[in-house]
């Protein structure tokens, strides 16, 4: 999957090989899509794309979320159950007040998946829980709290203002709304993780926590917003699954988190922290998403996709241990020539 | 000092217990007290038979999880085991082959999981969540979305019925059975002490000459091979082979390790605690379930538990610290 045998100068090699990464999911991509349209032409065709982009983008918004938390080490399990607690909330909120312009749904959406993300959050920083516990937890907390609350309901499209439907559809250039605001979400967290000094922080925690402790970060506090920030992403994901589908229950999104997880995994995140990109993982997220449809528009039995993305996840985290340990030789080497 | 340490480590352990223990006795008093029919033998049966795939899953991710890994795809095994089950049955094969082909499946899926983590090195989390996809998927694979029903009666009736004629369920014989083997390797042979010396300090476990990749990959193999048999139960209960079988088992089954006092870091945990915890669990399910209250509100108080069961112990530290000082 990755060309690390390239005999590239030693002074650039390392960047190629963490570069590789990403290149590895856009050439699998590319390979997928090549395949899928010589046998089927119809796979490049306006809706096709339209279909695959806006099932990314919400699964990408959601994966960059959980990007951030498991690069600092974490995980945040509780992503599928918010979602479905947001989609609720904000569709009984336009049930009931038609006239709510749609940004102040996105805000409220991301609002109710930003407490959930104090809570997890708070769990995890102040009961020293771990992070796998604690949002394994309120996984089963929040969906039950949205099932006692649905008591069987359903909202339907009709229920729904037509002005948020439309969002759901609606595009800017040729360009829908959920795939804008996946990328502006993508664009952000990715400029901010890469650029800025909190960016930077999280991969600390995630390498070492405890010298990120000693370098004076303020660990709680980052762990803490990592998790807000995941919440918000699953929120927000929330609203965009209510504009896209129409239908809400409270059975919405469940079990999604693991095709989250799988996401940032095949993405190149590494489940142990401190490596990876959003980029990455929205990439994953991409490709998931792409497979389905190319399943579908292959004439697989659609029951393989599940198989091929276990597989995937099991390939991606076999890829990335051997350029693991490329680069650790790579590095020993240098250090070598050096002295 | 050290000493007086571990005396106090091992006494919280014993306490956390001796408490999960009390908090289900007096959870199945009250049920039996306030609601209608829980106490009733019927009842019981439904009780055991609820409990029966969590309760066998639990014992072997017990000892999985007392080693530091974790074992996500256990719910997938089932429902693969499941899936072959009815292939193998609609392909007209006898039951007495079919029984222990899924057995063995159950043990090579697990092999492949402590392969890829012991072998290769790689984080079981993420292992386990790629063969969870990879196990489930190829159940749909194997059968698709249909069911296969007609198994044969003196199997489904064994498994739905009683010994002689009391009230006791007969696969309550396959949870003690197991329950004891589990609990006797844990507690008191060589190999429960290497798995909780490898939890405790796996480098310190090699010094000391044990073998830790060894040991996990014989723990994943039994890991499979108890979900491989909780699904051929699951199928002969409901007399039902589907691929969707026991989806979402494998996050109930730690909620109630965890739950049972075990820690998520590995070194701690008795098997007495997860017991209760299985038991904790299934019985506030049921007895809220009686009451009328909707299985998915239920989510709540398996989560609330989950958290407060690792909560606890650790506040109740934070505040004898603090009070020391």
């Amino acid at each position: 999957m990755t060309a690390v045998d390239l005999p590239a100068p030693r002074r650039s090699s390392l960047d190629f090989v963490l570069r590789a990464r990403e290149l590895g999911i856009v050439i699998a991509l590319a390979l997928l899509v090549a395949v899928t349209t010589i046998s089927n032409p119809r796979f490049l065709s306006g809706q096709s794309i339209r279909d695959i982009l806006l099932g990314t983008a919400i699964l990408a918004v959601l994966a960059v979320g959980q990007a951030v938390v498991v690069i600092t080490r974490n995980i945040d399990l509780s992503v599928g159950s918010v979602l479905g607690l947001s989609a609720f909330t904000v569709g009984t909120l336009l049930q009931n007040n038609p006239g709510v312009p749609v940004i102040v749904a996105l805000l409220v959406g991301a609002a109710v998946g930003a407490v959930c993300g104090v809570v997890n959050g708070g769990l995890v920083r102040y009961g020293n829980v771990p992070a796998l516990v604690v949002t394994l937890g309120t996984l089963y907390v929040y969906r039950g709290i949205t099932y006692f609350w649905a008591g069987g309901q359903q909202i339907n499209a009709d229920e729904l203002p037509p002005g948020f439907l439309d969002f759901g559809n609606a595009t800017l250039i040729g360009v829908p709304y959920l795939v804008l605001i996946a990328l502006l979400v993508l664009v952000v967290t990715g400029v901010v993780l890469r650029n800025y000094r909190v960016g930077r922080e999280l991969y600390a925690m995630g390498s070492s926590p405890q010298a990120a402790r000693l370098a004076g970060i303020a660990v709680g506090r980052r762990t803490v917003g990592a998790f807000v920030v995941s919440g918000a992403l699953a929120g927000l994901a929330g609203v965009l699954f209510a504009a896209r589908f129409g239908t809400i229950d409270a059975a919405a999104a469940t079990g999604y988190e693991l095709t989250v997880v799988a996401a940032v995994v095949v993405g190149g995140v590494a489940v142990f922290g401190g490596s990876g990109s959003v980029w990455g993982a929205a990439l994953g997220a991409l490709l998931l998403t792409t497979i389905g449809s190319a399943l579908a528009v292959l004439e697989i039995n659609q029951f393989w996709q599940q198989a091929i993305v276990g597989g995937l996840i099991l390939l991606a985290i076999g890829a990335d241990r051997l350029v693991a340990a490329r680069v650790a030789a790579s590095l020993k080497k240098r250090g070598s020539h050096v002295s | 000092m050290s000493a007086e340490l571990t005396a106090t480590r091992g006494a919280r352990l014993a306490n956390w217990n001796v408490a999960i223990i009390a908090i289900t006795v007096i959870v199945l008093i009250v049920a039996a007290a306030t609601v209608d029919s829980f106490g009733t033998s019927r009842n019981f049966g439904f009780l055991v038979l609820d409990l029966l795939p969590i309760a066998l899953v639990a014992l072997p991710m017990t000892l999985v999880i007392v080693t530091g890994e974790i074992d996500l795809s256990v719910a997938s095994t089932l429902g693969l085991s499941s899936a072959v089950m009815g292939y193998l049955w609609n392909a007209n094969q006898p039951i007495e082959t079919i029984i222990p082909v899924c057995l063995l499946l159950g043990a090579v899926l697990g092999a492949v999981n402590g392969f890829f983590v012991t072998v290769l090195g790689l984080p079981s989390l993420a292992v386990t969540i790629g063969t969870f996809a990879l196990y489930r998927g190829l159940a749909f694979v194997v059968l698709g979305d249909g069911a296969v029903a007609d198994f044969p009666a003196l199997y489904t009736d064994w498994v739905t019925g009683t010994i002689g004629g009391t009230a006791i369920p007969n696969v309550l014989i396959i949870i003690v059975v197991l329950a004891v083997v589990f609990g006797v390797i844990l507690h008191a042979t060589p190999v429960g002490r290497a798995v909780f010396a490898v939890g405790a300090s796996e480098q310190a476990a090699r010094f000391a000459g044990i073998r830790p990749g060894r040991l996990k990959f014989w723990l994943y193999v039994a890991s499979g091979l108890v979900a491989g048999l909780a699904g051929v139960l699951w199928t002969l209960r409901y007399s039902s082979a589907r691929a969707d079988n026991g989806a979402g088992l494998e996050l109930a089954v730690v909620a109630a390790v965890l739950l049972g006092g075990v820690s998520i870091f590995g070194g701690k945990g008795a098997l007495p605690g997860v017991i209760a915890g299985v038991v904790l669990l299934g019985s506030l399910q049921n007895a809220l379930r009686l009451s009328d209250v909707s299985n998915e509100a239920l989510n709540v108080v398996t989560g609330v538990l989950l958290i407060v069961s690792v909560l606890a112990p650790n506040l109740a530290r934070s505040v004898l610290q603090r009070r020391r000082t």
